[in-house]
């Protein structure tokens, strides 16, 4: 654990939230809503806890035709996403308009998983008519949520190699993000809380709970109870999500879902390794078509100049369909990141 | 202890994993191998049975004794070197000495896979350049065909398949030509019917296309087997060999030419071995399109009456250029990436 800061409250205060100047989507400007986005600390709620602001600020020299309001649950395991879309339809509406307004974009797509109906229709019904809004249905498929495959599921468009979502005229904001956006801004708060699935084999009391930023993760699992076999807990999903060696770790922004597993599934991803046997697998799964088994024995040999030059390492966003489906258990994903930290530390050195 | 206090595991992701692993894609193959080397018992008797339990424990023995001589762990567990030596039984005549077949095992796992790295590491198909180098040592040996179904089958050993090595074997009974020998020595083509079901003479385990073609599917339909290989293979073949039937019908018909020798067997279990193949989508295309072309231009216009084993063995020699030459596309560069 690393010492922090400890926050003490004063014994007498009563604790209460100071909101600040509410900000009103039909009389503030693009700039105003950006600024109000990032004074109440709204991030990519999705995982990546991306600044928002940020992504909502489009360079002069790009323009924004389309907005994606990202509905597709980022992992399996997480459900999040579809309870917003069930349960906070007018919030996400409102979100919506913000954006809109903030990056001129003109119209709106909602990218939902074809098995979620529910959300499908209740976002439907509740739809504003006065909004360029369609609700599509893209297919259930790992990784579905990721920025730039929502893109070409929806738009047949691709993001170039190391540029942004921008670049080919769109911007995704994930569903929640939305929500917080249109339920925060009216109302000049800021973000003090968010809702997280706890799920896995090691939990008693599955699912999604609203829970405040900063809470350790000891005391959210104590609330669901863990089973006696429990021996991973990871902050994420299970394709992306990392593991925390202490429960004394807070929920951040960016924890969209806390897994826990159990021996048994521990077990199952702890094999013999062998070597590759070029049965391709791994560049049929691969979404944005990398050659992960070249780049594995790259890896092995250090070979990072080549990994990044000729077999565009970069664009990979460590998905880790790669290293699922491998039959000889490579940890093609692992070694990835590995080799793109080493090469963004020598590029800030040199 | 309370479960709150306890260590916790710390992994990377993915923290899920498929189930399927090496040693069972390879199990698999053998599994798909069982109807065919099935029925090269069933038709060629104590032979077939003898030489392909040869093969193939010389060639996991072979591999076993390798590793603990350099204080490895046995690789043999991962069943891939007893892929190799069943391919190599079922690719070897009949009533060739065992001892040859023995030595064929030998190099196939010694020169051809371990000395490159073992497995993953190899460039070629052991059983097939194993086989050519027998090829290369014992031509007349490995073009001596055994007759099938014979009526002493399963109480008979050839004489030749226990010959003592060194020596000149002396064959009990030498069928006619192969399909293939006869059309192209002889001009006369052999029922393709009787090829797709396996009544004529040949290697051991390439004369039942039926039972060469039904393992095939059966690892296609788990995934453990890369379909466009063969597909590809046999409509090359089957388009070049169309278009020259037509010009000049005294060549072998494309049905002929599919269903004869080793084109079976090489296109579905030799030319997929995943190892000795590209791995890019359009290196898998050209590759097999190498082979197909090869296949027929050493049948019609070579020396030799079969050609699968070269063609085969030339993609494998080609395969890890295609895979650097013919890389896929990546996500946001090339013709799409600056779309908008």
């Amino acid at each position: 654990m690393v010492m922090s800061i400890f926050l003490e409250p004063f014994p007498a205060s009563g604790q209460t939230v100071d909101p600040g100047a509410p900000c009103k989507v039909d009389s503030a400007t693009p700039a105003e809503i950006i600024n109000a986005i990032q004074e109440a600390g709204i991030v990519g709620l999705g995982g990546a806890a991306f600044p928002t602001h940020v992504k909502l600020k489009i360079p002069k020299d790009k323009s924004v035709d389309t907005l994606i309001i990202n509905g597709v649950e980022c992992e399996p395991y997480l459900t999040t996403d579809h309870r917003v879309m069930l349960e906070q339809q007018d919030d996400i509406f409102m979100g919506i308009r913000y954006i809109l307004k903030a990056t001129g974009a003109r119209r709106v797509i909602i990218g939902i998983e074809a098995n979620k109906a529910d959300a499908i229709i209740s976002l439907q019904e509740r739809a504003p008519y006065d909004l360029p809004v369609t609700i599509e249905a893209v297919k259930v498929k790992y990784p579905q949520g990721a920025e730039k495959m929502l893109i070409t599921a929806l738009l047949a468009r691709e993001v170039p190699s190391g540029g942004l979502p921008a670049d080919c005229g769109c911007v995704v904001v994930n569903v929640a993000t939305t929500a917080e956006i249109g339920r925060l801004l009216p109302l000049g708060r800021g973000i003090i809380e968010r809702s997280i699935t706890i799920t896995g084999p090691g939990v008693k009391k599955r699912g999604n709970y609203l829970i405040p930023i900063g809470t350790p993760l000891r005391y959210a699992l104590e609330q669901a109870g863990l089973k006696k076999n429990a021996t991973r807990v990871i902050l994420g999903g299970p394709m992306m999500g990392f593991t925390v060696s202490s429960l004394d770790v807070p929920i951040t922004k960016g924890t969209s879902g806390l897994l826990v597993l159990t021996d048994k599934e521990s077990q199952s991803t702890i094999r013999k390794e062998y070597a590759c046997i070029g049965c391709s697998h791994c560049l049929d799964a691969c979404p944005i078509f990398l050659n992960p088994s070249r780049m594995g024995r790259l890896a092995k040999f250090e070979q990072y100049d080549i990994m990044e030059k000729e077999y565009n390492l970069m664009d990979c966003f460590e998905c880790g369909s790669c290293s699922y489906v491998c039959p000889s258990n490579i940890p093609l994903v692992h070694y990835f990141r590995v080799a793109k930290g080493i090469i963004r530390d020598k590029k800030a050195a040199a | 202890m309370n479960v709150l206090n306890k260590p916790l595991e710390i992994r990377t992701s993915p923290h899920l994993k498929s189930s399927v692993s090496t040693n069972q894609i390879m199990f698999n193959v053998v599994i798909a191998l069982l109807p065919v080397t099935i029925f090269a018992i069933y038709s060629f008797g104590l032979a077939a049975l003898l030489m392909l339990s040869v093969t193939t424990i010389a060639a996991v023995l072979t591999e076993h004794i390798y590793c603990r001589l350099n204080n490895k762990e046995s690789t043999v567990g991962d069943w891939s070197a007893a892929i190799t030596g069943l391919l190599l039984g079922l690719t070897l005549p009949p009533a060739l000495p065992l001892w040859m077949a023995v030595l064929g095992s030998i190099v196939s796992i010694m020169l051809v896979k371990v000395l490159f790295g073992g497995l993953g590491y190899n460039v070629f198909n052991p059983a097939l350049a194993g086989r050519a180098i027998l090829q290369a040592a014992f031509p007349v040996a490995i073009t001596t065909w055994h007759p099938a179904f014979l009526a002493d089958r399963f109480t008979h050993i050839p004489s030749s398949s226990l010959a003592w090595p060194f020596t000149t074997a002396t064959y009990d009974a030498v069928a006619g030509a192969t399909p293939l020998g006869n059309m192209k020595f002889n001009h006369v083509a052999a029922e393709v019917s009787d090829m797709v079901l396996g009544m004529t003479s040949g290697s051991i385990g390439e004369t039942s296309a039926v039972l060469i073609l039904l393992g095939g599917a059966y690892l296609v339909a788990r995934n453990m087997m890369n379909w466009k290989i063969p597909v590809t293979i046999f409509l090359t073949v089957a388009v070049f060999s169309g278009i020259v039937h037509f010009f000049n019908p005294t060549t072998p018909t494309p049905l002929f030419m599919l269903f004869s020798g080793g084109m079976m067997l090489g296109a579905v279990f030799m030319a997929t071995d995943m190892v000795s193949s590209p791995i890019t989508d359009r290196g898998i295309i050209v590759y097999s399109m190498i082979i197909g072309i090869m296949v027929v231009v050493i049948r019609l216009w070579g020396g030799l009456p079969e050609g699968m084993m070269y063609a085969i063995l030339m993609g494998n020699a080609v395969s890890p250029l295609l895979n650097r030459a013919l890389k896929s596309r990546v996500y946001g560069t090339g013709r799409k990436g600056g779309a908008k």
